[in-house]
């Protein structure tokens, strides 16, 4: 958030400019602008969603059911991340969510022995996260080769992607279940540090860190930049090729991990892990502010709109909603959402 | 190309004015095709430090090329290019180029969602300790840049918010900010009003005063005249005339563009219109949100009516509404003596509106479509039956409006991004003749069009208004409003004035700039 300094003037419009005397643009100190706060929009419908949960439910806010609302959307949240990183740069990435099942379920498919289901017990139990981050990065990569290389729709090689991928772990799997996974591959998912779980601390760790690289470096910065106006990024001597690569396979890799810690969770990959996330993630995103049309949003934002579609959810619950509606009210919270964003941002949303 | 490197000495340093007999920067010999076309033929051009130069041409004349080489995009096919006398640096080494030179695009390169601060040190960022981009030393040194320049703009605003002439001052300043002292403006004013350009002008002179030097592209010749100290023609590929501006009158001028000793154009005198010709176009009260108040029009059949203002007179935003662009707040438009919907497209054409919209490249084409698609897209019951459109008419249809406008192209088929300009306009044009209009509105009709063009779309204007048409221009720009019968000159959103054809220039510009004038 690097404008958080700003101070902060009632009205969220840009003051009028002095008389042209050329001597006003060093001193003036800008006020926040209604763009600026489009960042922390959510942040009250998050405190009202509380208020309302507490009402609800006096569960709600203990720390039992708030750890469980962070680790249940932990896993999704690292999509969310990967695909702001994407959207910012202007593109898209659709495969995240098949990535998200096949990087855990190569490592299982190489590491659980053979005989129990379809594991191959190729390699010893401690290179499942290895093998797992690598299927992320290689899934990145191709997307970029495609992308970037051959300058391809970033839709529609994705879209491509997501369903290869996820054949990929049906076929590797027989469309089912993998279970006895090596220890390593449930300790990040299951652990608890300080008393909280391990799969929180990293979400957590990683939206600080995306924070701090999109907000203050370079690198982050070309993101904005090639999202914003790609020629105007080339003139200023960014490598824009090079960054996309770089962002692509990132968001691979964080997609992978996303699905280890959530394999960690369950001790188990199912042949279907992440189908249909890819819907959940972008609302996140673009109700976080994210812009799908590139070049606007930050990771702060995302990440409030991925809590609030899971509070919203854990809400619903204990208000004892039945399991069978809450997918149909779920999507109808993200219409509103959106509808809601629309408004206070006072733009179209894109 | 690098042997004379090391007889000559090192080039000025920054800061300073340039203060050498050596070109700032020249061109020599320099040809560059595409394929079979010449896009530049030996040409060259020398630029010393501390005049503003212009470049002019019609449209094709290779001033393009020549910037994007002068500019380090592209490399000669053969000449060369020296700074201060020192040859060019590597095309790869952008670093070098922009300390040398900086141009300023016609399309800005600014990217909108970042402030302007960010803009001005994009990819160069400065870092604190922990290697993190330290933004309050970033707004303070933008400030400071900007403030040096006498720029007066929020480094924290996003960029997106600022205007076209705000955008090029940053532009500018970005510029600046390399080391380069030769700057190139290319069309600098083919977006601003009056006011702004004479704003843009008052901060060249100040800046030539700190030893910038420009090479400035319009197609405006007034304006060449205005800023400019000499003056290079290019036509054809190839350089005509390099002189001082004082020594080249207007009517050489534009001979050198044309290749024709034609000068301006002589206007024909044209009929009077009497009272008793019936009314097209007949607006009462109109009012739109903001924009004007209580405006009345009134245009009998060929009659050619202008709508005079500056950016934010409201001229704009009225034509808009009389072709239902927009929606009025209060009033009526009547077209025929038929009351059109407010602010429906489809009611003004079925009226017969025909209309050339402000900004060919926003709403008046669709660049990936052909011409004939383009020309067409107003009249598809002409097309064929039953919502059906038929290849073969529509392109006999567009066959005919290309001979009409003399659209200069190969076919029909041909894509209009692969117009020139002037073609473009053109075909916008086209599509407003399409369905026989009985009012015609046009919008900044020749912005961006080289001379020839534009007397060309002013003719048949003219012509259109002969078979009875009504006709109405919206335009800032003098040429436009010279062939109208009468000129109503808006000003914050009221018409202040009633000019009869004939004006005088200043009067025209005085009654727009909303000044009395004393003598």
């Amino acid at each position: 958030m690097p404008e958080t300094t700003a101070v902060p003037a009632g009205t969220g419009r840009p003051p009028d400019p002095p008389a042209p005397d050329g001597t006003g643009a060093g001193r003036r100190r800008p006020a926040i602008r209604l763009a600026r706060l489009r960042d922390y929009a959510l942040v009250p419908a998050i405190v009202v969603i509380a208020i309302v949960g507490q009402i609800v439910n006096p569960i709600f806010l203990q720390s039992d059911n708030l750890i469980n609302i962070l680790q249940t959307m932990s896993e999704i949240s690292l999509l969310v991340l990967a695909q702001t990183l994407v959207l910012v740069a202007g593109r898209m990435d659709l495969s995240l969510e098949s990535t998200f099942g096949l990087a855990p379920g190569v490592a299982a498919w190489l590491t659980v022995a053979a005989g129990a289901g379809h594991g191959l017990g190729l390699l010893p139990g401690g290179w499942a996260i290895p093998v797992t981050l690598a299927v992320g990065v290689l899934a990145g990569a191709v997307n970029a080769l495609f992308i970037v290389r051959f300058g391809l729709n970033g839709f529609i090689v994705t879209l491509g992607m997501l369903i290869v991928l996820r054949g990929l772990l049906t076929g590797i799997s027989g469309g089912k279940t993998f279970f006895n996974l090596p220890p390593s591959m449930t300790y990040l998912g299951s652990t608890v540090w300080l008393g909280v779980p391990a799969s929180i601390w990293i979400c957590l760790l990683l939206f600080a860190g995306g924070i701090v690289v999109l907000g203050y470096t370079r690198f982050g910065r070309s993101l904005y930049a090639i999202g914003g106006n790609v020629d105007a990024a080339k003139a200023a001597g960014i490598r824009t090729d090079r960054v996309l690569w770089i962002t692509l396979i990132a968001a691979g890799t964080l997609a992978a991990l996303g699905g280890l810690l959530l394999s960690g969770r369950l001790a188990s990959v199912a042949a279907g892990q992440g189908d249909g996330a890819i819907f959940t993630v972008f609302a996140a995103a673009v109700i976080g502010g994210v812009s799908l049309n590139g070049g606007k949003g930050t990771v702060f934002g995302a990440f409030t709109g991925i809590l609030l579609l899971y509070m919203i959810q854990n809400v619903l619950t204990l208000a004892g909603v039945p399991a069978q509606w809450i997918e149909a009210l779920n999507g109808g919270i993200i219409l509103t959402a959106l509808a809601i964003s629309r408004l206070t941002g006072g733009r179209t949303q894109d | 190309m690098g042997e004379f490197a090391a007889a000559s000495s090192p080039p000025a340093r920054d800061g300073g004015p340039v203060r050498q007999d050596r070109p700032v920067a020249e061109a020599e010999r320099i040809t560059k095709r595409y394929g079979e076309t010449v896009a530049l033929d030996r040409a060259h051009i020398a630029i010393t430090p501390g005049e503003t130069h212009a470049l002019v041409g019609r449209n094709g004349a290779g001033k393009s090329t020549l910037v994007s080489i002068l500019t380090g995009l592209q490399a000669p096919d053969e000449g060369e290019v020296r700074f201060a006398g020192a040859p060019a640096p590597r095309l790869a080494d952008r670093d070098a180029w922009r300390r040398r030179v900086a141009c300023v695009y016609q399309k800005s390169t600014i990217i909108p969602g970042l402030t302007v601060a960010e803009n001005l040190y994009l990819n160069r960022h400065d870092r604190n300790r922990l290697g993190l981009v330290g933004w309050s030393n970033l707004w303070r040194k933008a400030a400071e840049l900007l403030e040096e320049w006498s720029v007066d703009v929020d480094v924290r605003r996003p960029a997106g918010d600022l205007g076209v002439e705000q955008r090029q001052f940053v532009e500018i300043a970005r510029a600046l900010s390399f080391g380069a002292r030769f700057i190139i403006l290319d069309e600098p004013t083919a977006q601003l009003d009056g006011a702004a350009i004479a704003r843009l002008f008052e901060r060249m002179r100040a800046m030539r005063e700190q030893g910038v030097t420009f090479l400035f592209i319009s197609h405006h010749l007034q304006e060449v005249y205005e800023i400019c100290d000499r003056v290079t023609v290019f036509r054809d590929a190839r350089h005509i005339v390099t002189a001082p501006v004082a020594d080249l009158p207007q009517g050489d001028l534009v001979a050198a563009m044309t290749g024709e000793a034609a000068g301006l154009r002589e206007r024909r005198v044209r009929p009077a219109i009497g009272a008793d010709v019936p009314v097209v176009l007949e607006a009462r009260g109109l009012t739109g949100a903001g924009a004007y108040h209580e405006v009345d029009l009134r245009v009998r059949e060929g009659e050619i009516v202008g709508l005079a203002g500056l950016e934010g007179s409201g001229k704009t935003e009225l034509a808009e509404t009389v072709v239902g662009l927009r929606a009025p707040a209060a009033g009526v438009v009547e077209v025929a003596g038929r009351p059109l919907k407010p602010g429906s497209v489809p009611d003004g054409l079925a009226a017969g509106v025909g209309f050339v919209p402000r900004d060919r490249h926003h709403q008046g084409l669709v660049p990936l479509m052909s011409i004939a698609d383009n020309a067409t897209l107003t009249v598809p019951e002409r097309l064929g039956a039953a919502g059906f459109l038929s290849d073969r008419r529509r392109d006999a249809l567009a066959g005919e409006m290309i001979d009409n406008l003399a659209i200069k192209t190969p076919g029909p088929a041909l894509p209009v991004s692969g117009l020139s300009g002037g073609n473009q306009q053109k075909v916008v044009m086209a599509r407003a003749l399409a369905n026989d209009p009985r009012l015609l509105v046009l919008i900044t009709p020749t912005a961006g069009v080289d001379v020839r063009s534009k007397e060309f779309l002013l003719g048949k204007v003219e012509e259109v208004a002969g078979q009875r048409t009504a006709v109405v221009i919206a335009s800032d720009e003098l040429d436009d409003l010279r062939s109208c019968d009468r000129v109503l000159v808006m000003f914050h959103g009221r018409v202040v004035a009633e000019l009869a054809a004939g004006w005088h220039d200043h009067e025209m510009v005085a009654a727009m700039e909303g000044v009395e004038l004393d003598a």
